[in-house]
């Protein structure tokens, strides 16, 4: 297989997932193929338990496939040694997660620079990258906040500023905005949306209709599979004014 | 009542008036008890002088309305199918939407979910242009509570249409 695009971030054939054997067999991801190019930003939407965020572990390397490929930025990931993908995870990979997951004992400026630490940076250059980041999500006078003392929206901006600490070939996003209010969320929104006006590859998955239409394009899964895929960038043939109750 | 939704009902095959009545009260349930028995005769009949319904009566039985068979012209047909591919919403209500999955089942016009998918599309584009409005919008802008409003409702709508997806889905399992 020489011959992949390099314009592509993320590449799947035949993803496999399964749990459990014989009649408790489990296909959590069914034989999935994704192609996922630059810059783009694809929302996965299902029900719960319909395998989206099993999906996004393989393709982060947070979790090993039972079948099937996975190229990274033109590098085939899923063979690679627990310490070679631990590698990857860092440098290529930034991860967002519903429940936050940053720690709960660090200031947020010191939540964001832990990867770029991790990767190898020196202490000075991380504190400086990672306070340039928390300005650009809008909390640089907040930088030396802990978690425990950051709204709900203002935790994801942070956990938002530590995925992209390492510029990361992709974001992956797991119901970002599942823990937030309405207004938390439109924040988180705007985010998403200007990191896709800066040619940043997300991947985010929700049942969030919100979150999903940010995006380029979504996938519908179910059982494990991909049913319905569409592109969302056309323009539609409704338009506010009808919505909003004043159409004619 | 929606021309649209007695047209719907006759697409599987000709059928009498009060086959029509009966079909749409097992698929409109309780939503549908205001609906008048008459009505259905009077659609029928507007229908029938607009050309897209041709009505035969039943041969050895008295003149009453129940005893014609109806049935679809050519262009009741095609007004059908533009009506099982028009996306614009929220036009119509959500009976019509209900009826129109029913219809194209039922008459084998379109796979319902396919007719989810592309309505969904469409939603989540007009969702996408509200939350752009919104997020475009200064601080302290009066506008985006309206503007809120109007992702809420799309977020119910496509809600429903998950649900919609989910039961449609299942009994094109169970067949």
């Amino acid at each position: 297989m020489n011959d992949i695009d390099r314009t592509l971030v993320l590449r799947a054939r035949g993803l496999r997932k399964e749990y459990g054997r014989d009649a408790g067999l489990v296909r959590a991801v069914d034989n999935v193929d994704l192609d996922i190019g630059g810059g783009e930003t694809l929302a996965v939407m299902g029900p719960s338990g319909c395998g989206k965020s099993t999906l996004l572990h393989l393709l982060g390397g947070l979790d090993r496939p039972s079948a099937g490929e996975i190229w990274l930025a033109g590098r085939r990931v899923d063979g690679l040694t627990e310490r070679a993908l631990a590698r990857i995870r860092c440098v290529a990979v930034g991860f967002v997660f519903q429940a936050f997951h940053l720690m709960d004992e660090l200031t947020a400026v010191e939540n964001v620079e832990l990867p770029a630490l991790l990767a190898g940076r020196s202490p000075r250059e991380a504190r400086r990258l990672a306070a340039d980041l928390l300005e650009q999500v809008g909390l640089g006078d907040r930088t030396t906040f802990l978690p425990a003392a950051l709204s709900g929206g203002q935790r994801q901006r942070v956990a938002i500023a530590r995925a992209l600490a390492n510029q990361p070939a992709v974001v992956l996003a797991d119901e970002p905005t599942g823990n937030l209010d309405s207004a938390a969320t439109l924040d988180v929104l705007r985010l998403f949306e200007s990191l896709h006006m800066a040619g940043q590859t997300v991947v985010i998955v929700t049942h969030d209709s919100r979150i999903a239409a940010t995006a380029d394009r979504m996938i519908s899964m179910r059982d494990g599979a991909f049913i319905d895929e569409t592109s969302l960038t056309g323009g539609t043939r409704g338009n506010l004014a009808d919505l909003a109750g004043l159409g004619g | 009542m929606q021309q649209e939704m007695v047209l719907a009902m006759l697409a599987k095959e000709p059928s009498h008036g009060y086959q029509l009545r009966a079909r749409l009260q097992q698929a409109l349930g309780p939503a549908g008890d205001a609906m008048n028995g008459g009505q259905i005769y009077v659609t029928l009949s507007r229908l029938e002088k607009a050309g897209l319904v041709t009505s035969e009566q039943a041969a050895g039985l008295p003149d009453r309305p129940d005893r014609k068979v109806h049935a679809l012209t050519a262009a009741g047909q095609q007004r059908v199918a533009e009506w099982i591919t028009d996306v614009s919403w929220p036009g119509p209500g959500l009976a019509e939407f209900h009826l129109k999955l029913i219809a194209a089942a039922a008459a084998g016009l379109a796979d319902p979910l396919a007719i989810v998918g592309a309505q969904r599309r469409e939603l989540l584009r007009r969702l996408r242009d509200a939350q752009r409005a919104a997020m475009a919008e200064p601080e302290g802008s009066e506008a985006v509570l309206l503007l809120e409003g109007i992702a809420a409702r799309l977020q119910a709508d496509l809600r429903w249409l998950e649900a919609c997806e989910r039961k449609w889905a299942g009994r094109k399992d169970r067949s």
